[in-house]
């Protein structure tokens, strides 16, 4: 077991006028680990997301990542390029609207060679066997790899995002509400999906998400977050069953049961 | 193998006015590698607390959880919640009354993924196995555990929890939902872990179980409400 984080960050404080959107936030990430962050909307935790990946800047604290050879980067003092390098191939992320990160008017082959190409391949042979095999493991049929993405069901492109993301074996991604907006049958195959790539990959994980059943089944460890604060954060199943917090006790007492 | 020291634990619900509800204090509880120590208690005592707290699903307030893990010590009441993961990765394992598992897995790989330190092809034969020793017919191997009866996911959820092999084992109600024939069965598994060196601590009301598995009873009683 390795003590050495992929990813720290320590003291982050965002406003957006007068609305405090992050205050005073550390997090730590270390490698294969899933972190769940979760929380109301406007807790917080897209804005904490989009700060850890280097998105979006903060006011104040710092975010710390090591690359595979252990050296330190200040995420937000990195030269664009290099940022821009590193979302490419190390890191991937995923969005809860598959659109955001697909391009519409690319074949769903294309859509995954596309990031192979952008860190170097050339040889269109292995980019187009590489991409039939992602297909596969995310469960899209190799007959469908000249298609169009928007001839696509929304679970289809969620599959296909994260087929994209995940053929350059990034060891970080970032995932902002990954099962949002889907069907509950489609859900619980996207989830089943993420949790065995993850686990036979060993892909460290930020997931973004406000359905606590998500972050028990796909996270180790959780943070709560309420209006920009981080108030409970330890083992998932412990703050789910056994919460400290006023706000993780209503939070968890809030949720229905199916 | 486990040992707790004056271990505490109580519940504070802020959405009842901060209300405090002490459950366990002063709990001294010592199990060693190949017996196995049932506990005892009218409902509510906090038997449950106490075993999800040596899991560290519930959070110790105070006292020790102290648990041999690769050679070394740990205190699961104050170990960080990645040395928690590790612990129950490798030296801890639970069974739990319930099942909660990703909908649409099925039974064979949701036991075969609780395997340790075998090949994938090993642990589903080894699953496969668990799963027919405890009268799990192969044609539900296939089917993803939600629509089986109470009894067949208390098995799905035993075999996940013993094919493991850790070194420590808690069990909570593992015979509540079961026949005489499964029960019996669960309680040779239980023998044979114990004779494999595990330590084993269980919640069992059923009497002929209790008798057949514990070598010490430790019994939990109800602390008295503060107001």
């Amino acid at each position: 077991m390795t003590n050495e984080t992929l990813l720290s960050a320590r003291g982050l404080s965002l406003s957006f006028g007068a609305i405090p959107a992050l205050v005073d936030v550390d997090a730590d990430l270390w490698p294969g680990e899933v972190l769940a962050v979760v929380g109301e909307s406007g807790s917080g935790k897209s804005t904490l997301l989009n700060v850890l990946s280097g998105r979006l800047r903060q006011q104040d604290g710092v975010v710390w990542y090591r690359d595979p050879e252990g050296r330190l980067h200040d995420v937000h003092a990195m030269p664009q390029p290099a940022l821009r390098a590193l979302h490419r191939s190390d890191w991937g992320f995923v969005h809860q609207n598959p659109r955001e990160n697909l391009r519409m008017s690319v074949s769903a082959g294309g859509n995954v060679g596309e990031r192979l190409m952008a860190q170097g391949s050339r040889h269109y042979g292995n980019i187009r066997e590489a991409a039939i095999d992602w297909l596969r493991q995310v469960e899209i049929d190799a007959d469908r790899v000249d298609d169009l993405p928007r001839t696509f069901s929304g679970g289809m492109l969620q599959r296909l995002q994260i087929a994209r993301t995940l053929v350059t074996h990034p060891r970080l991604v970032f995932m902002d509400e990954p099962t949002g907006g889907l069907d509950v049958s489609v859900q619980a195959r996207l989830l089943d999906l993420i949790r065995s790539l993850v686990r036979r990959l060993d892909i460290a994980v930020v997931l973004v998400t406000h359905d606590l059943s998500v972050a028990r089944l796909l996270a180790h460890r959780i943070m709560v977050m309420q209006r920009g604060r981080v108030v409970e954060s330890g083992l998932t199943d412990q703050v789910l069953d056994d919460p400290h917090h006023a706000y993780t006790q209503l939070l968890v007492s809030s949720v229905l049961q199916a | 193998m486990l040992q707790t020291r004056n271990l505490g634990k109580q519940f504070v619900l802020h959405l009842q006015g901060g209300l405090r509800i002490p459950v366990l204090e002063h709990v001294d509880l010592e199990v060693h590698a190949g017996s196995c120590v049932v506990l005892v208690g009218p409902s509510g005592a906090g038997k449950s607390t106490l075993l999800r707290s040596l899991y560290g699903n519930y959070r110790a307030d105070g006292g020790q959880i102290l648990v041999r893990h690769d050679g070394e010590t740990v205190d699961i009441a104050t170990a960080p919640p990645r040395t928690v993961v590790q612990v129950r990765a490798r030296t801890l394992g639970y069974v739990s009354q319930f099942l909660r598992v990703v909908p649409r897995v099925p039974a064979l790989d949701i036991v075969a993924e609780a395997a340790r330190g075998l090949s994938p092809e090993a642990a589903r034969a080894r699953a496969a196995e668990l799963l027919l020793r405890l009268n799990i017919p192969p044609r539900l191997h296939a089917l993803p555990p939600a629509t089986f009866s109470g009894g067949e996911q208390q098995r799905i959820n035993l075999a996940r929890g013993f094919i493991g092999g850790h070194p420590i084992l808690l069990l909570d109600e593992p015979t509540a939902s079961l026949d005489n024939a499964n029960r019996d069965i669960v309680i040779a598994m239980i023998r044979e872990a114990k004779a494999a060196g595990t330590a084993i601590v269980g919640i069992v009301h059923d009497t002929a179980v209790r008798d057949a598995v514990a070598d010490r009873l430790y019994h939990v009683s109800p602390l008295q409400d503060a107001a």
